[in-house]
């Protein structure tokens, strides 16, 4: 079914640059064909009025491992990049295809071929044909790729099918079975640890066989001070990397971990404070590109665990707005900004026609109160586990509706 | 010699702590950063009784009497369960072993289980060896009775370090009370990996001690400075004016080349031979939490000294630890006069 016309009123416009304006938005067949104060209602549309609130671009979270609709509803998510590391992973076109499919209409799926089969860092899996079934890109999983060889024929091969590479920043000779950075807390509680340095000597590896095989790499997760200075020279030198961050790496540290939080195991571990506020600094000051959500719901068996026996990971979908706000609400960036870290920037990455209010995008638009306070709870979650390391912290910020391709999702 | 029966242990009220209860507020022991110094002090005296009563021939007071206690050890270990089985049947307790390590009992889901089904059993405490970090404290949050750490992973080992405060106070003749204020403690060995290490760092710096910890880089935690402690990679020096020598174990698997080259090279750089424990304290004494590699981190003239080892003594200290720590922990449940008045904190 096409929905009839539709224009959003008496909101205030997340346009790419500058403060939010007051105006409205007309979407028909999907796609937005206005956007402006002048912009009104013609006769036949549905309106809907939105009474103040910012209208803005659908997130795409770029990064997820697994599709949990109710949470990016609640989030204002309405497309986000898979994770290959599923089971079985995402390293067959069959695969990809059954993803790309699995979220529509109201969300869409971008699958993350894997770069190699199984994810072993072996063999490369068949990503051309992955690509023709619809992956938007490639990605390494949760692993690093540790044979250089391996990852430099990843990357032309990929630089010649106009793939992003996604990887995980993480020299695995040294993380070994780390589950925390080494410091003072890792060394108080006994939790097996790896220097901060593990990720920069991976971030600076690729960023070498980046800028020898031309190819996009884009590092999905950039949370150590060190590292993300090695990515800041290598975009001044013209290289063809990006990064991104979720909001644990800003928000918290590892005197998290005290007591043994197992919701606070995060792959990459939470870092010393040091690292938490060079990650700011790098999302001021563009070197960071991206803001994920990281969407990792895992349940008691996964995380009811001793803490080095846990899984890694956190259920993100919903606070990854709100906790982005933070970042706005503090000063560090502008409005535009925080939604070209969640929307425009990925949606690029990913090479789709959304995640900006601009004609011709598709009509995937979040209706925002940024000031709405709310409670975070553990208990009360969309997602479909309350893994969050943020569980009773209040913060502001909430979607009041969100539209995908022009048609409300309620 | 008399034929001891002694009355059950009343609290001490010597002044020198809280009333009651408040000499110990923690419902369980998951390790030695929990307590303060006070609370260190008064589990070292009320042990100082039991070193007597089990010097006796007839070693036994029926303080547990009718309390069941479940020593739960999911990693192998026979002298610290040999010792709490020791302590718990001295005290009068039913002790029941359950050997998860040697079962086909895993991590995981199973460890949840497990804690369920021995709190069902209504134990009235439980004793926990595990492998991994917090691995007590996460049982701690799920059961009803008092829970002592009888080592998790490489976090803490309490009743190890606090049997071993004993020794040392013991052997310098200390009497109760007393702290090791000033006292040099050198801790040699796998730091890294050790909890004995980290418990004792704990309880011998909150006792006034001066402790030099002294490893190979690659097995010494990052930061330990932070934990008051001053590092060393040479032995020789960390060796120099310290009144204890406290050696560790290391494990013969990191000695095979992952964390150091040879078990002989290890003697080489870190072993006590009696020429380099001549670089310490003329009477300094020497300890080890066992079981020894000898002829690698120790060698057998030293461990056996007559004078200068502690390492038996450290074992008796031990069963003495684990009674005072299983009396004072079931005294609330006991309905101690002055123990039910504030509830013990958990974990």
């Amino acid at each position: 079914m096409i929905p009839c016309p539709l224009t959003i009123t008496g909101g205030r416009l997340v346009l790419p640059s500058g403060a939010p304006v007051p105006g409205a938005v007309r979407c028909a067949d999907g796609h937005i064909v206005a956007v402006g104060a002048d912009v009104v209602p013609q006769n036949g549309d549905q309106v809907v009025d939105a009474k103040g609130a910012l209208i803005a671009p659908g997130l795409v979270d770029l990064g997820v491992f697994s599709v949990d609709k109710p949470a990016f509803h609640f989030g204002g998510i309405t497309r986000a990049a898979l994770m290959p590391d599923q089971g079985p992973p995402l390293d067959h076109p069959a695969r990809v295809r059954f993803a790309a499919q699995s979220g529509k209409p109201d969300m869409w799926v971008h699958p993350l071929a894997a770069a190699t089969l199984g994810l072993e860092g072996t063999h490369l899996a068949e990503l051309a044909l992955m690509r023709d079934a619809g992956a938007r890109a490639v990605a390494t999983g949760r692993q690093w790729i540790g044979d250089s060889g391996v990852m430099l024929r990843l990357l032309s091969y990929c630089a010649m099918l106009g793939l992003v590479v996604v990887t995980h920043a993480e020299d695995a000779g040294i993380t070994g079975s780390a589950v925390a950075t080494a410091g003072e807390m890792a060394t108080r509680l006994g939790l097996p640890s790896a220097p901060a340095e593990a990720e920069a000597l991976a971030v600076a590896r690729d960023i070498a066989l980046a800028e020898l095989s031309g190819a996009h790499v884009h590092f999905r997760q950039v949370t150590t001070a060190r590292a993300l200075d090695l990515v800041r020279a290598a975009k001044a030198k013209g290289i063809r990397v990006t990064a991104g961050v979720t909001p644990a790496h800003f928000m918290l540290s590892d005197l998290e971990l005290a007591d043994f939080r197992t919701f606070c195991r995060m792959s990459p571990p939470l870092r010393p404070d040091a690292d938490r506020k060079a990650v700011i600094a790098a999302i001021a000051d563009g070197t960071i590109d991206v803001i994920s959500s990281g969407h990792d719901p895992r349940g008691p068996e996964d995380k009811r665990l001793p803490f080095a026996d846990a899984e890694p990971g956190m259920a993100g979908a919903e606070t990854l707005l709100p906790l982005t706000l933070t970042l706005v609400r503090d000063g560090h960036i502008d409005m535009a900004r925080a939604f070209a870290l969640l929307a425009a920037n990925p949606a690029k990455l990913l090479g789709v026609a959304a995640g900006r209010l601009e004609t011709g995008a598709e009509a995937d638009i979040a209706l925002v109160d940024p000031e709405r306070p709310w409670i975070v709870k553990t208990d009360k979650m969309a997602a479909s586990a309350g893994n969050t390391p943020f569980d009773r912290r209040p913060v502001e910020g909430r979607v009041l509706g969100l539209f995908k391709g022009g048609a409300r999702i309620d | 010699m008399q034929p001891s029966n002694p009355t059950p242990a009343e609290p001490r009220r010597t002044g020198r702590y809280p009333e009651g209860g408040l000499a110990f507020v923690h419902r369980d022991l998951t390790g030695i950063a929990q307590l303060a110094r006070h609370e260190i002090l008064y589990l070292l005296d009320e042990a100082e009784q039991w070193v007597e009563l089990n010097r006796q021939p007839h070693k036994r007071a029926e303080v547990l009497s009718g309390l069941t206690i479940i020593n739960a050890f999911f990693e192998n270990s026979t002298r610290t369960l040999l010792s709490f089985e020791i302590a718990g049947k001295r005290l009068g307790a039913d002790v029941v072993n359950m050997h998860a390590a040697t079962s086909s009992v895993k991590k995981g889901e199973t460890l949840i289980d497990t804690a369920m089904t021995l709190n069902a059993m209504r134990a009235d405490a439980i004793v926990i060896r595990h492998g991994s970090s917090g691995a007590v404290r996460l049982i701690a949050e799920m059961v009803d009775c008092p829970v002592l750490n009888a080592g998790d992973g490489q976090h803490e080992h309490p009743t190890q370090a606090l049997l071993d405060a004993l020794t040392i106070r013991q052997a310098l003749g200390l009497a109760p009370g007393s702290d090791l204020n000033g006292l040099k403690v050198t801790i040699c060995g796998d730091i890294l990996h050790s909890r004995v290490a980290r418990s004792n760092i704990l309880s011998l710096t909150a006792l006034g001690a001066d402790i030099r910890v002294c490893a190979p880089p690659a097995l010494m935690p990052a930061e330990i400075e932070a934990m008051g402690v001053q590092p060393f990679h040479d032995f020789d020096a960390a060796l120099k004016g310290a009144n204890i020598v406290m050696m560790l174990r290391l494990q013969q698997e990191r000695m095979q080349g992952q964390f150091i080259p040879s078990p002989r090279e290890y003697r080489h750089l870190y072993g006590l031979t009696l020429d380099r424990l001549a670089k310490a304290e003329p009477d300094a004494l020497v300890m080890h939490p066992g079981p020894m590699n000898r002829g690698v981190e120790i060698d057998s003239q030293v461990a056996d000294h007559p004078s200068r080892s502690l390492i038996t003594r450290q074992v008796e200290s031990g069963v003495a630890i684990r009674m005072a720590c299983l009396d004072v922990l079931t005294r609330r449940a006991r309905r101690l006069p002055g123990w039910t008045e504030i509830e013990g904190t958990r974990a």
